[in-house]
């Protein structure tokens, strides 16, 4: 078995997922690449965990999983939030942190 | 304590018990049982009210049985001795024995090795805290002494000598000082002990005899004299404590112990001469006594400090004297100390020029003056001197002198006091003046080496002296509690019978005539000086023989004076006078026959054929610690009928002389009590005198308005001045410097560093806020961006690095 074959979908994956996350002003979007990422840390986790032959690799990768279901739950009821009271969700106009 | 007591009587039994030996150990009851006293009356006296006076009289009468019953333990062990010795001398021809040792249990213990007759060996007494360091009774060491130093020559084959019992002293270890010196204990230094004790010996017992029959009478007097005074209960309180201190100060085995019992004795005559301190005069004639007092004391600190230093660092009497004796004492301090220790005798026991608060003390109550001023205390200072004697002995170079300080003082005061008891109207002051004559009279006979004299003279004048202040206060009971003989008394003869012949007694005894006993102890004191040719005695002061006599004939001439103004000639009072009830006139009949008695105990013994011989000299023998190492063996003077004869007649001479200025006064006018056209007021001379002598010697005039007045005014006006320029100065310089500082340190430290490091912490926070908040956008992006940036470079340096 080639592992890097998977390491690189899953760069590939991670390099997508952050792409989004920095230029996709819409907050859903945001959310949805925030998934990518995680979902490459899965694949790397899953790959090296069968490649090593060890449970713990898919053991993680189904709690990781479990976080980003509960993450993208927490996320979108943020981006509700902020949708009601600016009428829009563009991330870059929620900048109240301003100093 | 109770562990060692056992073991005392433990000890006594094993080896028969012993009675007097019993008695000797435990004299410490007769001081504890008035002090006893004063405390159960302290705090139940208010309970006995009017009764209060059967504690005092009940617990010094005990303590005057013990006291009593101990004397003549001592007495019986002295004679026993004698004959003892006596069998001995016989059989061999011993003359000089100096330790009888014959006995066969007499063991070589520590009276060969020298350690033997001192006080309380302390090093042991740290151990067994009752040690019991009695030096031969019975057996041991016995020190003999040639009787008369005089008679060393051969001639005193034929007289008896006399083995001399050595103190019993008994010792408690009081309190211990550190290590004293410097370096460790193996390098000689060592713990400091003060002990406490009792000593008995003649010296000490014949005060306690004393000091116990006077305070007993006094006791038993004061309770119908004092009889319903709002003080009542406080009165026998200090009368009991007055007592039990003095008793302490003469069983005192140390000098601090002989300190602290001088001025307990001080304390107790202040608080009696106040007693009435709602008037001023005697509150102030009771501060006067206690500040005199205090000059004296100065003395008397210093002086047993270099005593405690001249005799290798101790404060045991015993421990002193052998240093004295033995020539270990260098001469200057002992001259340094009996100096020293003069200044405490002349205001302890009013010898010129302290003696002015001694009159002014008759402002107590007149047992009081009996006990305390005439007959107990005053005598401290004489009872001090005896007991310290060697150290006065080559301090003030009296054997084979003619003059010393000691001896001139006395002089002085027995003829100064004298004459100041011819102006008097009041008859305490006449009597204290008197008493201030007789104890210039037994410091005199200390100074010219008649130890024995200075005793005896102590011992019969408190009898007759006791006697005539008893005899006052009896004629103010009578008079309405005055004592002006001028104005209120005269012609008491017929209405006071008991108080006139007692008084007429003590004042015989007290002008020296046969066969009372101040005739006794004045002609010893007289014969002492070895003035008079023949009286071989340890000095010729012929100068201090002449006051002598003319202190006696002055002694009968003041007395013939009193005694005419009070007894005789017309009754010049406004009250009918009594004669007191029995409670007082006993006690005066007491007094008035032991002042008849008590002279036969020191007969010379060429008198009365055989009983001379036989009886004479008792009280010498029995007190006088004569010889052995604490003690010089001194010598006494040869007793002279011719001496006698004129030292009498000189007094009758000057009573008759007075006697006929009143008889011829009193053939004018019967109520006169002075002539209108005296020599006083026809001698300009004369008056001068007689101003002089009313004015006390301007003595409280130089005390007050010149030595208090010249220092108190310069002395304020210094103290102002010091005040104003030096001590408000450094108050001022202190403010202005300080608000100088104040001012400062608000400049520059709290605003400057303190206000500035605060402000910096907050401008330097504000400014780096201000440049830090571009950084904080807000945007999410940009944030993400830089986090995923960071960690690139991160990742980056972690490959490339490790």
């Amino acid at each position: 078995m080639l592992l890097n074959q998977y390491l690189l979908l899953a760069a590939a994956l991670f390099v997508i997922g952050v792409f989004g996350v920095l230029t996709r002003r819409n907050g859903v979007l945001v959310l949805m690449s925030v998934e990518l990422i995680l979902n490459a840390v899965n694949i790397n986790l899953v790959a090296f965990g069968t490649f090593h032959g060890d449970i713990a690799g898919q053991v993680f990768a189904l709690f990781v999983i479990a976080v980003a279901a509960a993450e993208v739950g927490v996320g979108l009821a943020i981006v509700l939030l902020i949708y009601r009271n600016r009428r829009s969700i563009d991330v870059a106009e929620a900048n109240l942190m301003k100093g | 304590m109770s562990g060692s007591f056992t073991g005392v009587f433990a000890a006594a039994a094993a080896e028969t018990f012993e009675p007097s030996s019993w008695l000797f150990d435990n004299i410490w009851l007769v001081p504890a049982m008035p002090a006893a006293s004063f405390v159960l009356i302290l705090l139940f006296g208010k309970r006995f009210k009017d009764h209060v006076h059967w504690l005092g009289i009940a617990t010094v009468g005990a303590g005057l049985v013990f006291s009593l019953a101990t004397a003549g333990a001592w007495i019986s062990q002295y004679e026993s001795e004698q004959t003892h010795h006596s069998e001995e001398a016989v059989d061999g021809e011993i003359i000089r024995v100096v330790d009888a040792e014959e006995d066969g249990h007499a063991e070589e213990g520590d009276h060969e090795e020298g350690i033997a007759p001192r006080g309380c060996n302390l090093e042991e007494n740290t151990q067994d805290l009752f040690a019991s360091s009695e030096y031969a009774l019975g057996a041991g060491g016995l020190s003999t002494v040639e009787y008369a130093a005089s008679e060393e020559g051969g001639e005193g084959e034929g007289k008896a000598e006399h083995v001399k019992p050595d103190p019993v002293v008994n010792c408690l270890n009081w309190f211990e000082v550190g290590s004293f010196g410097s370096g460790t204990e193996a390098q000689g230094a060592r713990s400091l002990a003060f002990s406490i004790g009792t000593i008995v010996d003649g010296q000490s017992l014949m005060l306690l005899v004393v000091v116990g029959i006077v305070s007993f009478l006094v006791h038993v007097y004061s309770s119908e004299y004092v009889k319903g005074d709002r003080r009542y209960v406080h009165y026998y309180a200090f009368l009991s404590l007055f007592t039990a201190s003095i008793l302490f100060m003469g069983l005192a085995t140390s000098t601090l112990q002989l300190i602290v019992g001088w001025e307990l004795v001080g304390v107790c005559s202040f608080a009696l001469i106040g007693h009435w301190w709602e008037e001023k005069p005697n509150s102030d004639a009771a501060l006067k006594a206690f500040l005199t007092n205090r000059v004296g004391d100065i003395g008397l600190l210093v002086g047993m400090i270099v005593l405690f230093f001249g005799a290798g660092q101790s404060f045991d009497i015993l421990t002193i004297n052998h240093a004295a004796v033995s020539g270990e004492m260098s001469q200057t301090s002992m001259t340094v100390a009996s100096l020293c220790l003069l200044t405490a005798v002349m205001s302890k026991s009013g010898q010129f020029i302290l003696h002015t608060w001694l009159p002014d003390a008759m402002a107590g109550p007149t047992p009081v003056s009996a006990l305390i001023h005439a007959a107990t205390m005053v005598v401290a200072g004489i009872y001090m001197v005896g007991r310290l004697y060697p150290v006065f002995w080559e301090g003030m170079n009296i054997p084979g002198s003619s003059f010393n300080a000691l001896a001139f003082v006395g002089a002085l005061t027995t003829v100064g006091g004298g004459a100041l008891a011819f102006v008097q109207r009041d008859i305490k002051k006449i009597l204290a003046y008197s008493t201030v004559s007789q104890l210039g009279y037994m410091v005199l006979a200390l100074g010219v080496g008649a130890w024995t004299a200075a005793m005896f003279h102590l011992f019969t004048h408190a009898f007759f002296k006791g006697c005539l202040f008893l005899g006052a206060g009896s004629l103010s009971h009578a008079c309405h509690h005055s004592f002006d003989i001028k104005s209120e008394m005269g012609g008491l003869r017929t209405k006071m019978p008991v108080t006139f012949a007692t008084f007429m007694i003590a004042s015989l005894a007290l002008a020296g005539l046969f066969p009372f006993a101040g005739f006794w102890s004045k002609d010893e004191i007289l014969v002492g000086t070895g003035g008079f040719p023949g009286t071989d005695a340890n000095g010729t002061y012929t100068v201090l023989l002449i006051m002598g006599l003319i202190a006696a004939a002055m002694t009968a001439g003041y007395m013939t004076r009193a005694i005419w103004l009070i007894f005789f000639g017309e009754y010049r009072g406004h009250v009918q006078p009594h004669e007191s009830p029995r409670v007082m006139t006993i006690p005066l009949v007491i007094l008035a026959a032991l002042s008849v008695l008590t002279g036969f105990l020191n007969f010379p013994e060429d008198w009365f054929g055989g009983l001379g011989e036989r009886y004479g000299l008792k009280f010498e023998q029995w007190v006088e610690p004569g010889g052995g190492d604490t003690f010089h063996v001194i010598g006494h003077g040869d007793s002279n009928l011719l001496l006698a004869v004129v030292a009498s007649l000189l007094a009758i001479g000057s009573a008759v002389f007075v006697w006929s200025y009143y008889q011829r006064l009193y053939a004018k006018d019967a109520t006169a009590t002075e002539y209108t056209d005296g020599l006083a007021s026809r001698s300009r001379i004369a008056r001068a005198g007689h101003v002089f002598l009313e004015q006390k010697y301007f003595l409280d005039i130089i005390y007050t308005d010149i030595i208090v007045g010249g220092i108190k005014g310069p002395v304020a006006r210094m103290a102002n001045w010091i005040n104003q320029n030096v001590i408000d100065a450094v108050v001022n310089f202190a403010g202005t410097s300080s608000t100088a500082v104040g001012r400062f340190v608000y400049r520059f430290i709290d605003q400057g560093t303190i206000d500035g490091a605060v402000n910096l912490s907050g401008t330097s926070a504000s400014e780096s806020g201000q440049v830090l908040r571009r950084v904080q956008t807000g945007r999410i992006r940009q944030y993400a961006s830089l986090m995923f940036g960071a960690a690139t470079l991160l990742a980056a340096v972690f490959i490339l690095v490790v």
